[in-house]
């Protein structure tokens, strides 16, 4: 009964968050926003038994990808946005995420998903063992994929001689 | 007791607060945020199945390593890409962005 009155604590930072991030006026605030219900998100991971993936979210969400982006606003002029903060076509955002969320809930409440009751989680060793030895090559393939993406931003934002 | 139904319906709902942001606003980077809230709702889904069906394989746990890797090189060239748009043209604002527009 805690347990679900936590996940529903967690559930409301992680929703409060995300309203503000989709909804503020100031991007510097909507970068904060965002790093409240990334953390909403590493509590329902705790209450998930991803002991291992709610630290990978605080550590890489909150304290690597968040900084970054208020790192890119605060050093460029990118948080002086002028004009408005929306759309014109933000009624029917609106009414598309809506029509979404109303299908995707109905499909939900119709499947067997309200017969799961009981959750288990590995321990850090099990996930260790198995993302070393049987999801060895992705881990490999993602390594790869970082250096490539760093090589490539290093490449894309840095001046090049004939822009001076 | 927290059922898988309540783990979706966070996952849809975060999707969903995510497909908004990414329609309804202008700015390149609030654009980028809301990205990173249905990457986010998407792992939700992942590690709830993992919780609740999926003894000694956690698979979910697994793929959603992988999403936030992802996640986080697409991040960083993003914001590359941005930050040399903004130099080029000026603006983040992806209303005037349309050179590659017919």
């Amino acid at each position: 009964m805690t347990q679900l009155v936590l996940f529903y604590v967690a559930g409301a930072f992680a929703l409060g968050g995300a309203v503000g991030v989709v909804g503020t006026r100031n991007i510097v605030h909507a970068a904060l926003f965002l790093l409240v219900a990334l953390l909403g998100v590493a509590g329902v991971y705790l209450l998930l038994f991803a002991d291992f993936l709610a630290l990978v979210q605080v550590l890489l969400y909150g304290g690597a990808i968040v900084i970054v982006v208020l790192f890119a606003l605060m050093l460029t002029r990118l948080q002086d946005f002028s004009g408005t903060m929306e759309n014109k076509q933000w009624p029917i955002a609106a009414l598309a995420a809506a029509g979404l969320f109303l299908v995707v809930s109905v499909a939900i409440a119709r499947g067997r998903g309200a017969a799961f009751t009981e959750r288990t989680g590995p321990t850090m060793k099990q996930l260790g063992e198995n993302l070393f030895t049987f999801w060895a090559i992705p881990f490999e393939v993602a390594s790869v994929l970082l250096l490539v993406a760093l090589i490539g931003a290093i490449v894309i934002a840095r001046s090049g001689e004939g822009e001076r | 007791m927290i059922t898988l139904v309540h783990v979706q319906i966070l996952s849809a709902a975060l999707f969903s607060i995510g497909l908004y942001g990414v329609l309804a606003r202008r700015s390149a980077v609030l654009i980028l945020l809301a990205i990173e809230l249905m990457l986010n709702a998407v792992n939700v889904n992942l590690i709830g199945i993992a919780a609740f069906t999926d003894p000694n394989k956690y698979l979910g746990q697994i793929i959603a390593i992988f999403v936030i890797t992802v996640a986080a090189a697409e991040v960083g060239l993003a914001l590359a890409i941005i930050l040399r748009l903004y130099r080029n043209k000026g603006t983040t604002n992806v209303d005037q962005l349309n050179l590659m527009k017919w």
